[in-house]
């Protein structure tokens, strides 16, 4: 080092060229692709949606299947929709997780002392995630397939079926940026998000229909809306039957009601999530 | 006279209750360095974050190459680079990586990205590791590491925050001859420090800050001379002869200071005049000396003078809270 630094001249110093800062659309690529590679680098990252939800599955198809009575299905038809649908709500875990982690180490300060929108960090983290769970989707659907699950309705449905989970994981990533600006350390966010989104992910259609809860749980599981996008799903792609009468009305019309609550979660939480974030990076 | 490369003008940033920074001026000739010494939770790091656009100010501007921080950020972020406090470096990249992915979100294209890369790599002797991913790094790898990438864009001003905070010795040499070829080059550097001795050995100008304000600014050899005169300090060979050292040196000059168990005795001196008169007195006295030399001011002399405590001093023993760490 000693030696080098005595050079005088930087060879790459006359040669610099004008610098273009790249549109939000290239930048925020090249910060998807910083996300993927820590995927590549960190295999154990994609845990959360490979062996877990695996092993959800078959704990529940095999350990619990037995004892829960569903109508119209097989317990394994009706619980691979509900797995897809908690592992899209942990969506919002996954990006709190790496927003939390980039603040911390510094390196959004880094991306923000650079010539680029700093919209391309956040839309960077949700893109990835996006990516980050539809892997999960794909490992869960191929384990579905392997235990017995069939989308039994045609392309159009299947399509449509992943497409809301998809929409809804969107919905999903503007609370985990909110959490991810609010909270100072990764070991935060693992308290609050699992504290709160386990539950949520439970009192709900998921993993055993809504009927046999008492009333006053039922009523709160089927307002969830994590009830109605599992309700979507399933009757997209004919795992179970479509909701009774007695049902609460989200559940009678899931499909429009999950495009509501993703357009009203979104609209609640983007601004709170931009304006924590710009907050935590202003100061 | 050419407009400065770095202007701070009147800065205030509140945070909430306290005032972090509380009207900091100063001027940085292009080509220069400057240096910001203060404790902790002095205003530094807060400075630098104003004058990089990543904190708003609450009052006061700064300018960067001539642009307004606050009018204009998007020039000033394309105009410098900036080492932060921790190494913002990507742990789960390679060197290779880190330093692709900052030259292209600074608006470099590809084909000047890789090559102006390796260069650098070359040049901060990590060419060997260029393929490694960073979490195997050493401290002073990742930190030469985060200086090569906040120079990918060769920026022609560059601010550092505590650039060799964490370093061992020979690290922290190499880190300076690397900067001192930077201002060789042209660039002018900004950086914060706490370390008296870095500010001695890099900067042209210091400017000295404590809570939040400016309370001394001048070269290092300007500081040392408010500081006040310079001492001779001598090293008896027997401890024995302290009181009769003592009583020899008074008649030199009054103001003499034993320190008993170093057989070390420092008194007031003009300069060289009076070194090698009290020296001829101890040669004709008789009495063995180890050791004598002429002592000027440190910078920590300065600090102290100014403030009433040592640079490194923790500001938690003050009682006062720390803007700047609580926020990073």
């Amino acid at each position: 080092m000693t030696a080098t630094a005595t050079t005088t001249t930087a060879p790459h110093r006359q040669a610099r060229p004008e610098v273009r800062p790249p549109s939000l659309v290239g930048s925020s690529l090249i910060v998807v692709r910083r996300n993927l590679i820590h995927i590549k680098r960190m295999p154990e990252l994609l845990l959360d949606v490979t062996i877990q939800p695996i092993m959800f599955v078959l704990l529940f198809a095999f350990v619990f299947g037995g004892s829960i009575a569903v109508t119209g299905s097989s317990y394994r038809e009706f619980l691979v929709p509900g797995i897809m649908a908690q592992t899209m709500a942990f969506a919002s875990f996954i990006v709190a997780i790496g927003l939390t982690n980039d603040l911390d180490k510094g390196i959004v300060d880094r991306f923000k002392s650079l010539p680029i929108s700093r919209a391309s960090i956040l839309v960077g983290r949700s893109v990835s995630s996006l990516i980050h769970s539809s892997i999960g989707i794909s490992v869960m659907a191929l384990t579905g397939l392997a235990i017995g699950w069939r989308a039994r309705n045609g392309v159009l449905e299947t399509i449509l079926g992943f497409a809301l989970l998809l929409l809804f994981g969107f919905a999903m990533i503007w609370l985990g940026i909110w959490v991810g600006s609010l909270m100072k350390s990764v070991e935060a966010v693992n308290g609050v998000m699992f504290t709160v989104m386990f539950p949520i992910t439970f009192v709900a259609n998921t993993f055993a229909p809504t009927e046999n809860m008492p009333d006053w749980l039922a009523t709160i599981a089927e307002w969830n809306p994590l009830s109605s996008l599992v309700q979507a799903t399933r009757d997209l792609w004919g795992n179970g039957q479509p909701a009774g009468p007695d049902a609460a009305l989200p559940l009678q019309h899931p499909i429009l009601t999950t495009v509501l609550w993703a357009v009203g979660l979104t609209a609640v939480f983007a601004p709170l999530a931009v304006r924590a974030f710009q907050q935590r990076s202003r100061d | 006279m050419s407009t400065p490369a770095v202007e701070a003008v009147e800065l205030v940033k509140q945070f909430d209750q306290t005032t972090a920074v509380d009207g900091v001026s100063f001027s940085v000739p292009t080509g220069t360095v400057l240096g910001l010494l203060g404790p902790n939770g002095a205003g530094k790091t807060t400075t630098v974050r104003m004058l990089t656009t990543l904190s708003r100010p609450t009052s006061g501007t700064g300018r960067v190459a001539g642009h307004d921080i606050v009018e204009e950020p998007a020039a000033v972020r394309r105009s410098m680079g900036l080492v932060g406090q921790a190494a913002t470096v990507d742990e789960l990249l390679t060197a290779r990586e880190n330093l692709w992915m900052i030259g292209r979100l600074a608006g470099l294209p590809s084909s000047y990205v890789r090559p102006a890369g390796d260069d650098l790599l070359e040049r901060f002797s990590l060419a060997d590791a260029a393929d490694r991913v960073v979490k195997t790094y050493s401290g002073g790898m990742r930190r030469r590491l985060d200086l090569a990438v906040s120079l990918i864009a060769a920026p022609p001003v560059l601010f550092l925050d505590e650039p060799t905070t964490g370093l061992d010795p020979r690290s922290r040499n190499d880190l300076w001859d690397v900067l001192r070829g930077l201002v060789r080059e042209g660039t002018t550097l900004v950086l914060t420090t706490q370390y008296l001795e870095e500010a001695d050995q890099l900067c042209d100008d210091i400017v000295v800050i404590d809570k939040g304000r400016v309370i001394a600014a001048g070269t290092p050899t300007q500081l040392k001379d408010q500081a006040g005169a310079a001492s001779v300090v001598l090293t008896l060979t027997h401890a024995v002869d302290l009181d009769r050292a003592e009583q020899l040196l008074r008649t030199c000059t009054p103001d003499v200071y034993v320190e008993p168990k170093a057989r070390r005795l420092t008194a007031q001196a003009d300069g060289l005049a009076d070194m090698s008169r009290i020296g001829q007195a101890f040669a004709e006295s008789g009495i063995p000396v180890d050791d004598l030399g002429l002592q000027r001011p440190s910078l920590d002399d300065v600090f102290l003078a100014l403030t009433g405590h040592r640079a490194e001093d923790d500001a938690d023993q003050t009682g006062e809270i720390d803007p700047e760490g609580a926020l990073r």
